[in-house]
């Protein structure tokens, strides 16, 4: 489903990503870790094109996507992306900041965007929210929005970008639990992220990351049990402590 | 004071203030230069903000040309008078042209003002979070979309109080209109002290005047930035 090859990304004089070369299959949960500055994000961004590869190839569904005659927009509507800052839009109150895309994208009526807000806020446990506004929520209920709100485009891929390292600690646990459910539901996601209990128990492959290339590549059980790299090693030596 | 001196000043004032507004209905003078003072911000307010508006994106714009159009725009207006923009616009640039002569001036007052509120959206729009674009080019919105339903929609109401602030020196800046022969509150005044002699009452009814606009102007964009606030709630 996405093929990257030979990617490259430099920022000035700085190469964060060194050439990569991966391919996801449908209904992959691929979890990328690695020590801070890997190019793990960049990575991410790279997919759904908010960084323009330096050099490289990226095909979703065979087709080439860093190529000036395609149309980005259309491709970022397969691809939904959570961040690490939740990013909602402030204005707007939960119900629209889930069916403005759908509905401006002429994806939706007005009519189905809002049944399918609520459908998803049910989902992720808010549908109480709809009429709040995003400062009245805490972080979780925050991100859990955020993932509805990618949700409602009707995404092939969905793409986390640290979707917990913003949150207190009380509440990890509950943007987690939606995000693995939706991995049961059969969802093709790319998760940048340190946690590693998610990465065991939901991921179906591993990625670690470090600079600028993928060091080692597997089953996440295989990677923590036995790592190959040395530098996966070190830093699994850290975090699992 | 004593009872004489404060009737002496009484009759004074009640003559003057009979000379100043009553006498020869010198009071419509007054009227009449409320309504155009008026008039011109309001056209000039409304010119201001479209080309505001176009100059921020220019100034944003990576397009290179555009964004040195925007940049002499801003120089050149905010680094001459705006008497002499007011004068080279209506007795250079729009003197053979037939329009309303208060239209000109309000184009006058508009160019002027769009510089300052440009500047002013400018920084609006560089206040919001990069990460409310790459939200909005995440989900597939283009990027007009993103800037007309997300960023703008936020920075607007970043920069309410600044615009407020232009406005209410654009109104005051329209004084200078009666450089090119309209009648304008300030003028007004003008004519009615050169004709009565009385310099205090003219002047202070026109100080008067204009901070009761700008009071009421105030107090309403007030309400409206409470409402602008909604989703601020907690």
């Amino acid at each position: 489903m996405i093929t990257v090859k030979n990617l490259k990304k430099t920022f000035g004089e700085l190469e964060v990503l060194c050439g990569i070369d991966e391919h996801i299959e449908k209904g992959e949960v691929v979890v990328v870790i690695g020590p801070s500055g890997s190019g793990k994000s960049t990575f991410l961004r790279c997919l759904n094109l908010l960084e323009t590869p330096t050099e490289g190839e990226i095909f979703i569904d065979g087709e080439k996507i860093n190529d000036p005659k395609v149309d980005v927009n259309l491709i970022r509507q397969k691809m939904g992306m959570v961040f690490q800052h939740f990013n909602l839009f402030p204005h707007l109150t939960i119900m629209n900041n889930i069916t403005l895309a759908p509905v401006l994208l002429k994806k939706m009526t007005k009519e189905q965007a809002h049944d399918k807000a609520l459908e998803l806020l049910a989902k992720v446990g808010l549908e109480d929210k709809a009429d709040a506004y995003p400062a009245q929520l805490s972080g979780g209920q925050k991100q859990r929005v955020a993932i509805a709100r990618a949700l409602a485009m009707e995404p092939e891929i969905m793409l986390f970008d640290e979707p917990t390292s913003a949150l207190d600690p009380e509440m990890v646990g509950e943007v987690l639990d939606v995000m693995k459910n939706l991995a049961e539901s059969g969802m093709t996601m790319v998760v940048v992220t340190h946690e590693m209990g998610f990465a065991r128990e939901v991921g179906t492959r591993l990625l670690f990351m470090d600079q600028g290339v993928v060091m080692e590549s597997g089953k996440p059980a295989e990677i923590f049990e036995n790592p190959q790299n040395e530098r996966t090693q070190k830093f699994l030596s850290k975090v699992l402590k | 004071m004593d009872l004489m001196t404060t009737f002496s000043w009484f009759s004074g004032f009640q003559e003057s203030f009979e000379k100043t507004f009553i006498r020869e209905d010198r009071y419509k003078l007054f009227i009449d230069g409320i309504l155009l003072t008026l008039k011109v911000s309001l056209l000039a307010v409304c010119i201001g903000i479209i080309i505001g508006f176009l100059i921020a994106l220019c100034n944003l714009s990576k397009h290179l040309p555009l964004k040195l159009f925007g940049k002499v725009y801003t120089d050149i207006i905010r680094g001459t008078p705006s008497v002499t923009q007011l004068m080279i616009i209506y007795f250079v640039i729009f003197a053979s042209v037939d329009i309303d002569k208060w239209i000109i001036a309000s184009i006058a007052f508009g160019i002027n003002s769009g510089a300052y509120v440009s500047e002013i959206i400018r920084a609006g729009i560089l206040s919001i979070d990069k990460g409310q674009t790459e939200a909005g080019r995440s989900l597939g919105l283009n990027g007009r979309q993103t800037m007309m339903k997300i960023v703008l929609p936020q920075a607007l109401k970043n920069i309410f109080p600044a615009l407020c602030n232009e406005f209410i020196v654009l109104i005051k800046e329209t004084a200078i209109v009666g450089y090119v022969g309209l009648m304008d509150i300030q003028k007004a005044s003008d004519f009615v002290k050169s004709a009565t002699f009385e310099a205090a009452m003219p002047l202070l009814a026109t100080a008067v005047i204009y901070f009761v606009i700008i009071k009421i102007l105030t107090v309403c964009l007030g309400l409206l930035e409470k409402k602008l606030r909604k989703s601020d709630a907690r």
